[in-house]
C-alpha cells in the first residue's frame, strides 16, 4: 500500500519533469538567430559555421536534438555555452555546490525558527506576543526577497553596524564556505523570507490541535504542559505544516536566484541571470531543468514524508 | 446578485469616497459596498487600504509632479553622479533621484495590475471549467497545472525573457500565465463547493445553458476566494516585476522605474543611499499594503460565510 503510493508519486514526478523538459526545450526553438554565429562572432566563415553546426548537431531535426539533449542531461553533458564557448557542465559544477550550501543553511535555520515561532504564538493566543508575531510575519511575507536583502545590507553592512560583508568576497575558484561571514546575510535573508509562512501555518494548525479533545484529556490527567505540547500536540500539528515547509523549501530553488544576484554569490542563480542577459540558451535550459528538478524532488520528498507520517495510511497497510 | 447581505444601512459618504479611491473594481451593487465596509472595519483592512492608496497616489500623480517639484525631468541630467544636490541627490548618471522616484511607480503598477488581471481571468476560467466539466477534462487541466507549477515563477519568467526579450507585453503575459495555475486551483476548489447547491441544480433543471450557469450562478458565488487571490497575486506580481527590473531584465534604461533604480544605484548604497532606499521603501509599503488588504478580504469574506 505504502510502496504503491510512493511508486505512483515517483512515476508522476518523472512525468512532470519530462513535460517540463519539453517546455524548456521547445520554448527556446522560437528564438531567432543562429547559435553557431553567436559563438563564432566576427570569425563566422561558412566552413566554421558548418563545423559548429555539425558539432552541436544543429542541422538535425528538432525532435532528434531534443532526445540528444535529454540524454545529455542524464550523462552530465549539458551542451555548450555560447558566451564562454566551453561545456555548460564545467561552468556549473562548483556553482551547484555553492547554491546547495546556501539553500541548506537557509532551510536549517528557517524551519526550526518558523515552527518555534508558530508554537510560541499559538501558546500565547490573543496576547501581545501573538499579535506581534502575527503582524511581523504578515509584513515579512509581503516583501519581495531583494527588499529584505537590501534592508539587511543597509543595516549590517553599510550604515549602522558595518560588521558583515555586503557582497561575496571570496575570489573566483575558492569554495564559498572558506569565508563564513559572507554566507551570513544571504542565509538570513532567505530564512526571513521562508520562515513567516511556516510560522503562520504552524500557529493555525497548533491552535486547532490545542482545542482538540485529546489535548484537553492529557491536561486533565495531569501531564506536564511541556510534555502535552511536545508529545501530544506537536506530532498532530506537524502534518499540514510539512506541506507548507515543502512548498517553501521548493520555493528556495527559485528564490535563491535574486538573492545570489544581490549578494554576487557564485551559485547557479547568478549564472542564470548572466546567461539570460547574454541569451546563452543552453545554459538557461540546463539551469531551468536543474531548478525544476530540485523543485520536484523536494516536493516528492515531502509527499513521501506525508505518506509515511499519516497514521491512516500506515495502519491501512 | 445573490450575495446580497443584511448590511444595507446607509453608509457614510466619507467611507465610500475613501474606499472608491483604493478599489479598482468599482461595482455599484450594495453587496459590494458592504464587503468593502467590512474590510475597512478590520485593522489590517484599514492599514492596507491607506498604505496601498498612498503609494497609488505617488505613482499616479508622481509623473506629473516630477518636473514642477524637482525642476528636472526623470531622464534629465541634474548634476554629477551621486551628489547631494537637490532634495534626494543624484543617481549613477547624475539624474535627480527625487524626479526618478516620483516617475518610477506608474509602469510597475500598471504592469502588475494587468498581469494580475490576466492571471485571474485565465485561472478562474480554467478552474471553473475543470470543476464544472469534471472527469477527463478536469484531470487533463489539473495535470497541466501541476507541470506549470513545477517551474518556479521567476525561472519561468527568465526563460520567456531569454526567448522573447524584455518587452512590456512579455512581462505582463508571462507573469499572468504563471499566476493562472495557482488561481485555477483556488477557483476549482471554490466551484466544487457551490456546484452541488440547489440553485445550480434548479438552473440545470430549467435547461439554462451551461455558460449562463457559469456566468450567472457560479461566478458570483466564488468572488470571495477569488478576491483574496487577486490581492495575493497582485502582491506577488509587484514583487516579481520589481525583482526582474532589479535584475536588469525587466524595465530597460533610461525608463524611470523603482526596481531598475535599485539596480542602478546600489553600488553607491553607502555614499548616496536615497537612490536605493526610496524605491525600496515604496515597493515595501506597496506590497505590505496589498498583502494586508488580501488578508483583510479573506477575513471579511470568511465572516460572511459564517453569518450566512
Amino acid at each position: 500500500m505504502i510502496a504503491k503510493l510512493i511508486a505512483r508519486r515517483l512515476v508522476f514526478s518523472v512525468f512532470i519533469l519530462l513535460a517540463v523538459s519539453l517546455i524548456v526545450f521547445f520554448a527556446t526553438l522560437l528564438l531567432p538567430g543562429d547559435p553557431a554565429r553567436a559563438i563564432l562572432g566576427q570569425q563566422a566563415t561558412p566552413e566554421r559555421v558548418a563545423a559548429i553546426n555539425a558539432q552541436m548537431h544543429l542541422d538535425e531535426p528538432a525532435v532528434t536534438r531534443y532526445l540528444m539533449w535529454l540524454g545529455g542531461l542524464f550523462t552530465g553533458d549539458l551542451g555548450t555555452s555560447v558566451a564562454s564557448g566551453g561545456p555548460v557542465s564545467a561552468l556549473l559544477g562548483d556553482r551547484i555546490a555553492a547554491t546547495l550550501v546556501l539553500m541548506g543553511l537557509a532551510a536549517v535555520i528557517s524551519v526550526p525558527l518558523g515552527v518555534a515561532l508558530g508554537i510560541w504564538s499559538a501558546l500565547r493566543r490573543g496576547g501581545r506576543t501573538d499579535s506581534a508575531i502575527t503582524w511581523v510575519t504578515l509584513l515579512l511575507a509581503a516583501l519581495p526577497e531583494f527588499v529584505i536583502g537590501i534592508a539587511l545590507i543597509s543595516i549590517f553592512a553599510t550604515s549602522v553596524f558595518r560588521i558583515l560583508p555586503a557582497v561575496t568576497m571570496a575570489p573566483p575558484g575558492t569554495p564559498v564556505w572558506t569565508l563564513p561571514s559572507q554566507l551570513v546575510l544571504p542565509t538570513i535573508t532567505l530564512a526571513l523570507v521562508v520562515a513567516p509562512y511556516i510560522a503562520r501555518m504552524m500557529r493555525t494548525t497548533m491552535l486547532e490541535v490545542l482545542d482538540s479533545g485529546f489535548v484537553e484529556m492529557a491536561r486533565l490527567k495531569g501531564v506536564p504542559e511541556r510534555r502535552v505540547i511536545l508529545r501530544h500536540a506537536l506530532p498532530h500539528a506537524i502534518g499540514p505544516v510539512a506541506q507548507v515547509i515543502a512548498i517553501q523549501l521548493a520555493w528556495l530553488a527559485g528564490g535563491v536566484v535574486v538573492i545570489e544576484f544581490l549578494f554576487r554569490y557564485p551559485g547557479i542563480g547568478q549564472a542564470l541571470i548572466d546567461a539570460v542577459t547574454f541569451r546563452d540558451v543552453q545554459v538557461v535550459q540546463a539551469i531551468s531543468m536543474l531548478v525544476a528538478a530540485l523543485y520536484v524532488v523536494v516536493n516528492l520528498l515531502a509527499d513521501i514524508a506525508g505518506i509515511l507520517s499519516n497514521p491512516k495510511i500506515r495502519s491501512a497497510a | 446578485m445573490n450575495t446580497r447581505t443584511d448590511m444595507n444601512a446607509q453608509d457614510p459618504a466619507r467611507d465610500r469616497a475613501q474606499n472608491a479611491a483604493a478599489d479598482p473594481a468599482k461595482e455599484s451593487a450594495s453587496a459590494h459596498v458592504s464587503a468593502v465596509r467590512r474590510v475597512w472595519a478590520l485593522r489590517e483592512g484599514r492599514t492596507g487600504i491607506i498604505l496601498t492608496g498612498l503609494v497609488l497616489l505617488i505613482s499616479v500623480f508622481g509623473p506629473l509632479l516630477a518636473q514642477p517639484l524637482t525642476g528636472f525631468g526623470p531622464t534629465e541630467f541634474a548634476d554629477k553622479p551621486f551628489q547631494d544636490s537637490g532634495i534626494f541627490g543624484t543617481d549613477d548618471l547624475g539624474r535627480s533621484v527625487a524626479a526618478r522616484f516620483l516617475a518610477g511607480g506608474l509602469r510597475l503598477l500598471c504592469y502588475s495590475v494587468l498581469a494580475t488581471a490576466l492571471g485571474l481571468a485565465l485561472g478562474a476560467l480554467l478552474g471553473i471549467f475543470a470543476a464544472y466539466a469534471g472527469g477527463v477534462v478536469d484531470q487533463i487541466i489539473m495535470r497541466i497545472n501541476d507541470v506549470l507549477l513545477a517551474i518556479p515563477q521567476l525561472v519561468f519568467a527568465l526563460l520567456a525573457i531569454t526567448v522573447l526579450g524584455t518587452h512590456g507585453w512579455v512581462l505582463v503575459t508571462v507573469i499572468g500565465i504563471t499566476h493562472a495555475p495557482r488561481v485555477a486551483r483556488v477557483a476549482r476548489a471554490a466551484t466544487l463547493g457551490v456546484i452541488g447547491e440547489d440553485y445550480i441544480r434548479a438552473a440545470e433543471m430549467y435547461a439554462v445553458p451551461r455558460w449562463r450557469i457559469v456566468v450567472q450562478e457560479i461566478a458570483p458565488n466564488i468572488t470571495g476566494p477569488l478576491s483574496v487571490e487577486a490581492g495575493l497575486r497582485l502582491t506577488y506580481s509587484i514583487g516579481t516585476i520589481a525583482s526582474l527590473s532589479f535584475l536588469g531584465l525587466g524595465m530597460q534604461p533610461p525608463v524611470a522605474d523603482w526596481g531598475l533604480m535599485i539596480n542602478e544605484n546600489r553600488i553607491a548604497l553607502s555614499v548616496q543611499p536615497w537612490g536605493v532606499l526610496l524605491p525600496v521603501a515604496a515597493i515595501a509599503v506597496l506590497t505590505i499594503g496589498t498583502n494586508l488588504l488580501a488578508d483583510a478580504i479573506a477575513r471579511a469574506t470568511a465572516n460572511t460565510n459564517v453569518e450566512a
